[in-house]
């Protein structure tokens, strides 16, 4: 009898790693590349005009921000970004799109908001902007503008791919009280509802994004941060090489689709 | 100061035609009725005004009010009569003042 129960413990067992092996097969396989979408599709007709028109869409306001940031010095014996940038439209073109990086100094993979605060630290002599601050978003937006409509092109190298793979591992990993993993939601359950929203595929084409419920412009940190809190897990910190990772691992996901920021999001 | 976007479509108009003004002011519109996580009141901080002038006439102003949107966008029409700028002031709470200007090319 105890025999029996053993057995059938066992068999229960095999049953869950199978579907477990299935529910990561189906995970792993990704959606196909005919088949990604920005969350630009899945909106409302309203929300894509807006951020379609230069003159309504709200992220605009932080370009606006961004420019003055870009040419002015931060303190006078401080070289502006423009000093050894040069006209951000031609030589930030594509940058934004490339993001996260490997940065040698660093010695990792940084985001764009890392990148501007490592070259405000250690080129311009000025202390760091604060994650979400007025100034890093209006500075990200204006440099994010210069890449609209260039395809997402990631370096996944050889010393990419422990990020990558970490990444990965992120977005696979079920979490929180209510268990789920990201690609629960954003590979397998696509295009569904939750309450009255579209599940998008969660890619990051838009960043940073002016987002209708924030009534701001917002980080993809941010973004992810708010899909930790709702399955109520411990959200990691902004600059946490987890999240890093997983900006880095969405951004390869959405590898050639066309980049789009600043977007406009419900 | 506060920024602000206004732009007209289309920018080149014949006379008599109507054109669209759209315009965006940078404000986070704060009602006053809400609170913070400690239970203070968050004092209200509101644009309480916006006024467009076509070359120094007047052709729209408006009263805002609590329960409008952060960063308000608004839209209007007006009939092209001559090239000039349209000016455009939203002023508000604690001094809050901010000017944007898109110019119309009249043939």
């Amino acid at each position: 009898m105890i025999r029996f129960a053993g057995v059938a413990c066992l068999a229960r067992i095999a049953t869950a790693a199978a579907l477990a092996a299935t529910a990561l097969a189906a995970s792993g396989a990704g959606i196909a590349p005919a088949d990604r979408r920005s969350g630009y599709a899945m909106m409302a007709p309203e929300t894509r005009r807006m951020q379609d028109d230069d003159a309504e869409n709200p992220g605009m306001l932080w370009v606006l921000d961004g420019r003055p940031l870009w040419t002015a010095r931060p303190a006078p014996d401080a070289a502006s970004c423009a000093e050894c940038h040069g006209d951000a439209e031609t030589s930030m073109k594509g940058v934004a799109a490339r993001y996260p990086a490997f940065d040698d100094g660093a010695g990792h993979p940084v985001d764009l908001a890392q990148r501007i605060n490592r070259c405000r630290v250690l080129r311009q002599r000025q202390a760091p902007w604060a994650g979400e601050s007025r100034e890093l978003l209006a500075l990200e937006a204006y440099v994010a503008l210069q890449s609209r409509g260039v395809p997402i092109a990631i370096d996944a190298g050889p010393r990419m791919q422990p990020y990558l793979r970490d990444g990965r591992a992120e977005f696979e990993r079920r979490r929180g009280q209510l268990n789920l993993a990201c690609s629960q939601c954003h590979e397998d359950r696509w295009g569904l509802h939750l309450g009255g929203s579209v599940i998008p595929q969660a890619h990051p084409t838009a960043y940073p994004i002016y987002r209708l419920e924030w009534q701001s412009v917002g980080s993809l940190r941010r973004r992810l941060r708010g899909c930790m809190i709702a399955v109520r897990s411990e959200p990691y910190d902004a600059e946490a090489p987890q999240m890093i990772d997983l900006e880095l691992y969405l951004a390869w996901r959405a590898r050639g689709m066309t980049f789009e920021a600043p977007g406009v999001r419900p | 100061m506060p920024g602000a976007l206004a732009h007209v479509v289309p920018p080149k108009a014949r006379r008599g035609e109507i054109v669209e003004v759209k315009t965006l002011a940078s404000h986070v519109m704060e009602t006053g009725y809400r609170r913070d996580i400690n239970g203070i009141a968050i004092p209200r901080d509101l644009v309480r005004a916006m006024r467009c002038t076509y070359n120094g006439e007047e052709v729209f102003s408006a009263e805002f009010h609590p329960a409008m949107a952060a960063n308000p966008y608004v839209a209007f029409t007006t009939v092209a009569t001559e090239s000039g700028t349209l000016d455009v002031e939203w002023t508000g709470d604690n001094g809050y003042r901010a000017t944007a200007s898109a110019r119309l090319e009249v043939e």
